[in-house]
């Protein structure tokens, strides 16, 4: 404390910014800290109420300038469909990197074999026909099994060396779809997977390729359970397991967790999370093949999660969906936009420079590299940290103001 | 000896640890008597810590075992080469049933299905060998194999502790922290959890008010939703006395529990001691350097000297003994 207050700054003057900080609260800010405690007492209600609003805003929000110069409405909801599997997927990951601090570069295998056991489920490759639904429960749970079949070699591993094994089996996962090829169509992938029918309950039919919003509903509708499963398991004795291991291995397992399956539960469910959204891509797409299942998957989720605040679900999910919106539809229309402004190629020595044809979808991951060092330099807890990771990072202003406050009362 | 008559927590006979070439503990006999507060002191690098990890089951000794509440817990592994064995075991069983029905039946299907069970069981036995359930521990125990408990294991056989330099969950509310030690006593299943049945929900009821309650009982009431990083550093080592008490254990090993600590805190922390034996009738093994504290607390102390064990009886006994004096003091202070 004595260090902080020999900064310079006169302790009086800092303490006197904070009280007049916190006296002169505007009524915005009492409404919403009354929301936010009541949102704290019903979580899963105020999930449903949140995912639900902003379900119904998307569609709107698309039809108003300048978002309907860039594409029809239906094209919009395609793309939030495929936004919502990288919501998922950065979900799931969250719970492996952002609760239990375990660094896995190989999250898309688990993607891949929600995926593959779609395929087999619902294809004229296997002959099965099994309906949508029991096979979205099928393959979390066959994802969660791998999860705990890959996470048990790499147990002992911490930092570095547990995300270069988890990459290597990043990498093996879609090998062996390609290679073996007698059982997965190599190259060419299973095609032919059966869409979901919804049995024209509540009116929702025909799922297909021009009709993009029941796939919309679908999966905003697997986000909210996603949701609510992960916030009510972080809110319990695994959910505090899972930080304690975060933050210090040893003494957790001096508290008497046992921290092999602590892990491998953090990674089973983070599997079966990415299992869900294999599913449903699979079905969506209605084609698999294992170049759909690369390493850029495997980092764009993480980039998701590290972009939006590791440890906050709600912050990781918008991060995802931010994330996946500005890389699928915001540098198309950049292109387009940059085009459209006619700028004349010029000569710049030998090179002729003509900006008007840049593609910029070719400089995603350059621009998402980009993304990255910033944020490590300007944000380093992500977008919507969660309050532990900005404590961990950050010594807020207030509790400086406050320390400096006591110091002064002292 | 003042409390012989009762029978002893925690047993250790003959513990002796090496680090290389280092002997860090040499050959240490020690016991505990149920109820009891013992010490353990020693000049620096005396092995006093070295002795307390092995006893929390942190490192596996290299010598000699540990009792705790009247079953070994600790000792180096015995017929560890036969594990594997065990593994492979139900696997080979089942593949030979398989081939000897597949030589009666002619069929060739008893095989393939032989085949996915013994895949099966061999997976199960490995995740069973990483996770370590008692079930598996008891198993291998009768077949005369021994593995010494993980530091997770003594805790749920009713072991709790502290650290000497604090290692609290810092970025955890002082209640979190406390529920975090709780842990090995709650039972709610993820899926409880997920679904939040109402097991779960009474648990977490439970624990919550269980965790004011130990919070109240170190002197940190009102403190509750303060981060454990905020707290100031006497209130951390309350903290984390109060986390190892939430895991309901039978033996408290308290490392170096005053260090840093000014007169009057250590002088609370003491009266905590007390407190802690009367009014929930715990045993406590005790590391400490303030020789106050340690003369005033403890029933019976043990004095270790790099590494060997060179005095033990009551505070008053140590006192005197010249083998002491001389390792606090030098050779010749003791004449």
């Amino acid at each position: 404390m004595s260090g902080r207050s020999g900064t310079g700054t006169p302790p009086v003057a800092a303490g006197g910014t904070g009280r007049s900080g916190r006296a002169s609260s505007p009524v915005w800010r009492v409404a919403l800290g009354r929301v936010r405690a009541y949102m704290g007492r019903h979580q899963s209600l105020s999930i449903v109420i949140g995912l639900a609003l902003f379900a119904t805003a998307l569609p709107f929000i698309v039809l108003l300038p300048p978002l309907n110069g860039f594409g029809t409405q239906k094209d919009f909801i395609g793309g939030f469909a495929d936004a919502g599997v990288f919501v998922l997927l950065a979900i799931g990951l969250n719970v492996v990197v952002g609760f239990a601090g375990l660094l896995d570069l190989g999250y898309a295998a688990f993607f891949a074999i929600g995926a593959y056991t779609y395929a087999y489920g619902a294809s004229p490759f296997s002959g099965l026909d099994i309906p949508f639904w029991p096979m979205l429960l099928v393959g979390a749970i066959v994802a969660a099994m791998f999860g705990v079949l890959l996470g048990a070699p790499t147990l002992r591993l911490r930092g570095d060396y547990l995300a270069i094994v988890t990459l290597g089996f990043g990498e093996i996962v879609p090998v062996v779809f390609l290679n073996a090829d007698t059982y997965t169509n190599g190259t060419n992938g299973i095609t032919g997977l059966a869409q979901p029918s919804a049995y024209g309950l509540f009116g929702v039919n025909g799922f297909g390729f021009t009709n993009p919003w029941p796939y919309f509903l679908t999966v905003v509708l697997i986000i909210a359970v996603a949701f609510i499963f992960l916030y009510r398991l972080q809110d319990s004795r695994i959910g505090r397991a899972w930080v304690a291991i975060r933050e210090d291995e040893l003494a957790a397992a001096s508290m008497g967790i046992n921290t092999v399956t602590t892990k491998l539960l953090a990674f089973s469910i983070g599997a079966s999370t990415s299992g869900l959204a294999g599913v449903f891509y699979a079905s969506k797409l209605s084609i698999v093949s294992p170049d759909q299942f690369g390493f850029t998957v495997s980092f764009t989720a993480l980039a998701m999660v590290v972009l939006g605040g590791m440890g906050n679900i709600w912050g990781v999910a918008a991060g995802a969906f931010i994330v996946y919106e500005i890389q699928a539809q915001g540098l198309k229309q950049l292109g387009a936009f940059v085009q459209s402004l006619h700028i004349p190629t010029f000569a710049l020595g030998p090179m002729s420079v003509d900006l008007g044809s840049i593609n910029f979808i070719n400089f995603q991951y350059l621009l998402y590299g980009l993304a990255l060092v910033l944020m490590m330099l300007l944000r380093p807890e992500g977008l919507f940290p969660s309050r532990r990771r900005r404590s961990e990072l950050h010594e807020s202003p207030e509790e400086a103001a406050e320390s400096n406050e006591e110091l002064v009362q002292a | 000896m003042t409390a012989d008559a009762a029978a002893p927590v925690l047993v250790a006979k003959g513990v002796t640890k090496q680090f290389g070439g280092l002997v860090a503990v040499n050959a240490v006999d020690f016991d505990i008597p149920q109820g009891s507060i013992v010490s353990l002191i020693g000049p620096n690098g005396a092995g006093k810590t070295t002795f307390f990890n092995v006893v929390a089951g942190l490192y596996e000794p290299t010598d000699g075992s540990v009792e705790f509440a009247g079953r070994e817990m600790i000792a180096r592994g015995r017929r560890a080469w036969a594990e594997p064995l065990v593994w492979v075991l139900p696997t080979v069983i089942v593949m030979l049933v398989g081939v000897l029905l597949e030589q009666l039946t002619k069929s060739g299907a008893e095989l393939a299905v032989a085949l996915v069970i013994a895949l099966g069981l061999l997976i199960t036995m490995f995740l069973l060998a990483i996770i370590r359930p008692p079930i598996y521990d008891r198993l291998l125990y009768r077949l005369g194999i021994f593995k010494s408990a993980r530091p997770n294991d003594m805790v749920v056989a009713g072991l709790g502790r502290t650290f000497q330099n604090i290692r609290l969950f810092k970025t955890m509310t002082a209640s979190e922290n406390v529920m975090v030690g709780m842990h090995s006593r709650l039972h709610a299943s993820p899926l409880d959890a997920a679904l939040r049945l109402p097991r779960h929900r009474r648990e977490e009821k439970e624990a919550d008010i269980q965790a004011r309650r130990w919070l109240a009982f170190v002197g940190l009431k009102g403190k509750e939703q303060e981060t454990a990083r905020n707290l100031a550093y006497g209130d951390q080592r309350r903290l984390e006395v109060a986390r190892a008490l939430a895991s309901q254990p039978r033996l408290l090993l308290l490392d170096e529990p005053t260090a840093g600590m000014n007169p009057s805190e250590t002088a609370q922390m003491t009266t905590l001691f007390g407190r802690i034996r009367t009014e929930l009738g715990l045993t406590i093994l005790l590391i400490e350097h303030d020789m106050q504290v340690v003369m005033g607390v403890s029933d019976r102390i043990t004095v270790l000297d790099h590494g060997d064990k060179i005095s033990e009886g009551t505070p008053e006994e140590v006192r005197r003994d010249p083998r002491v004096i001389e390792a606090y003091l030098g050779k010749g202070a003791s004449a």
